[in-house]
């Protein structure tokens, strides 16, 4: 028996044989794995969602965490190749920049079409007209009070009212210290140009600061264990101290505002699977993953409309981070090292007053 | 032979402070692009920044108050162990008293928050005697501070003491009861000086962490939790400031190394025919 093949059949062999290595990488990609570094707990590393985007990728997300963004910072420059996605306050990409990060190709990104392009391309990420920040989420730093013991729109002027002598918590971060004193006296929080009037602010807080906390589960043992009234805390963890733990605590914005600030999701340049990290930012912008994540599990504010629009009325997630707040509040911006410099010795100085 | 030893030692314990060192000097973070540049102004810090003297200060007073505390429960824990048990109950003992090593340090701490904070344990005990009195207030206090690395430091001295007291000879004890030496003066006279070489090891590894501790005061003090362990560790996590934070731990390096050349003559221990 013998076979004859035709010039159109011998090309489509031809064809198929140089598809194979083609089809190998397919099946390649299929078990790929990406490297998520974030803070432990803050949405990537939900396992139900990463096993519904395996099942729809074929991609498995492996974690690494960090404990302060400084850390995170040192981590992607020690690192290179080890991370494909990295959670980066806004505030920060300028640190890494275009030596570390790739810009973020938003056509790719089929979920970021429905956020506002103010927002897609703000300023604290955006170098020579590309970003290298994807955003992701936002949320404020205000003030939190045991129910009943302040009304949204109360002023800052609060924390130091005698009212709350030895009842008030602080939040142990410079940049958050300085915006805080910053706002209570008039100024720009990202460049205040009076620092000493920012201290007389802080400083006035003394006799009310009975604790400086760090981390939310500190705020949230101190404050269960009724050790004081008000503090300057992060608005999504104020929801989920309320749902998750049933805490009496309202979310204030106060007159002067709060501080608010944006995360990004960013793809370091030194990634060699950037296709799967570009699926990973789709899906973690996604309506239907918000949704699941901030009903089941408690969330900051998305970033993207049409997820925060899923959110069922009423929903206190919702009524906090109203829209309009990124657009009329400072948002957290990016500081030189030596302005990052003068705000953490100012604060250290303040720290060292209230000891006294 | 010993070429392993020192070698082990060397990097362990020379390479990170050579390291640490080198950044002390530079301008900039080490891991900042760009070429590297070097001055000695971080070594300035306390002309620079005044109210560091304070914390500075408050820093020693911690490391004073805990390291007496513990020769104070220490040395008579140890004299008990020695002297006063026996077989499988000094062995409870021992291992009671390595627990704290074994636990995670920031579970130890926290449930200190627990026990201090205002009706936690103790005030709740305090409370069922005197019904009508004002909280204890312990968290969020310079005392809670010295309360909890009491209880992460306890062991050092314990068991640096045990090994003092235990070489004591008990012929000794009985030849001054026998001539007439009452509790006091066998304290003050025999044991005390006896012991010294223990109490000094203990004291020197209690002092020097604790000065340099941070963990304790940011979690159990509250707003007098302002020590040179925080603000070291803000210069390396706020700040970003490798640098400023290596000279700041190098500069207390410094001051502990002259105050232990300055009291080297008191802490010289004596032998026991001088006692």
């Amino acid at each position: 028996m013998s076979i004859s093949i035709n010039r159109r059949q011998f090309s489509l062999l031809a064809l198929s044989g140089l598809a194979a290595p083609a089809l190998v990488k397919s099946r390649a990609f299929a078990a790929e794995t990406i490297t998520v570094l974030n803070w432990q707990g803050y949405g990537t590393d939900e396992a139900w969602a990463l096993k519904a985007f395996a099942e729809k990728t074929g991609i498995t997300v492996k974690h690494e965490y960090f404990n302060a963004e400084s850390e995170m910072i040192t981590k992607v420059k020690t690192n290179p190749g080890a991370y494909d996605v990295v959670l980066i306050n806004s505030a920060r990409v300028r640190q890494l920049g275009a030596d570390y990060l790739s810009p973020i190709d938003q056509a790719k990104i089929a979920n970021d079409a429905s956020i506002p392009p103010a927002l897609r391309m703000h300023p604290n990420f955006v170098i020579d007209g590309k970003p290298y920040g994807n955003v992701w989420l936002w949320g404020m730093t205000g003030m939190a009070a045991r129910a009943g013991k302040a009304k949204q729109g109360d002023s800052l002027s609060l924390l130091a009212d005698p009212g709350f002598t030895n009842r008030l918590a602080m939040n142990d971060d410079p940049v958050v210290a300085i915006g805080i004193g910053a706002l209570m006296s008039g100024q720009d929080m990202n460049a205040p140009k009076d620092l000493k009037l920012v201290g007389e602010k802080l400083k006035s807080l003394k006799k009310n600061i009975r604790l400086l906390w760090q981390s939310e589960d500190e705020w949230n043992k101190a404050f269960a264990a009724d050790q004081f009234d008000l503090s300057v805390y992060w608005s999504g963890a104020a929801i989920r101290s309320r749902q998750n733990f049933k805490l009496p605590v309202d979310f204030i914005v106060a007159k002067e505002g709060a501080i608010a600030w944006v995360d990004t999701l960013t793809v370091p340049k030194s990634s060699t699977k950037q296709d799967a990290a570009y699926k990973f930012l789709d899906y973690m912008i996604d309506p239907d993953f918000y949704y699941e994540w901030a009903t089941k599990v408690g969330a900051p504010a998305s970033a993207n409309p049409a997820a925060m629009a899923k959110l069922p009325d009423g929903d206190l997630n919702k009524i906090t981070h109203k829209a309009d707040y990124l657009a009329t509040m400072q948002i957290m911006g990016p500081l030189s090292d030596d302005v990052r410099q003068s705000f953490v010795d100012l604060w250290e100085e303040t720290k060292a007053f209230y000891a006294k | 032979m010993l070429l392993p030893t020192y070698g082990i030692l060397a990097i362990s314990v020379f390479l990170p402070l050579a390291v640490m060192a080198f950044f002390s000097i530079l301008k900039r973070s080490p891991f900042d692009p760009g070429p590297l540049t070097f001055t000695i102004d971080n070594y300035l810090v306390f002309a620079r920044r005044p109210y560091l003297i304070d914390v500075a200060w408050t820093s020693i007073q911690l490391g004073l108050w805990t390291t007496g505390a513990c020769v104070a429960i220490g040395l008579p824990a140890a004299l008990a162990l020695a002297k006063a048990t026996r077989g499988q109950s000094q062995k409870i003992l021992f291992f009671l008293i390595i627990l704290p090593f074994w636990s995670n340090g920031l579970v130890r701490i926290f449930s200190w928050t627990m026990v201090l904070r205002d009706g936690g344990v103790l005030d709740y005990a305090y409370h069922q005697l005197f019904p009508s009195a004002a909280p204890l207030g312990l968290l969020y206090s310079f005392p809670a501070i010295v309360i909890g690395l009491v209880h992460a430091y306890l062991p050092y001295m314990i068991l640096t003491c045990y090994l003092s007291v235990s070489a004591i000879d008990d012929q000794f004890l009985e030849a001054a009861r026998s001539l007439g030496a009452r509790w006091p003066t066998l304290f003050l006279k025999i044991i005390l000086p006896l012991a010294m070489p223990g109490i000094v090891a203990g004291s020197v590894l209690i002092f020097v962490p604790v000065i340099g501790s941070f963990m304790e005061p940011r979690i159990l003090g509250g707003k007098t939790g302002v020590t040179m362990g925080t603000v070291i560790e803000d210069q390396f996590t706020q700040a970003f400031n490798w640098p400023l934070g290596s000279a700041m731990s190098f500069v207390m390096l410094g001051f502990i190394l002259v105050l232990f050349g300055t009291f080297a003559g008191a802490l010289k221990t004596r032998p026991v025919a001088a006692a």
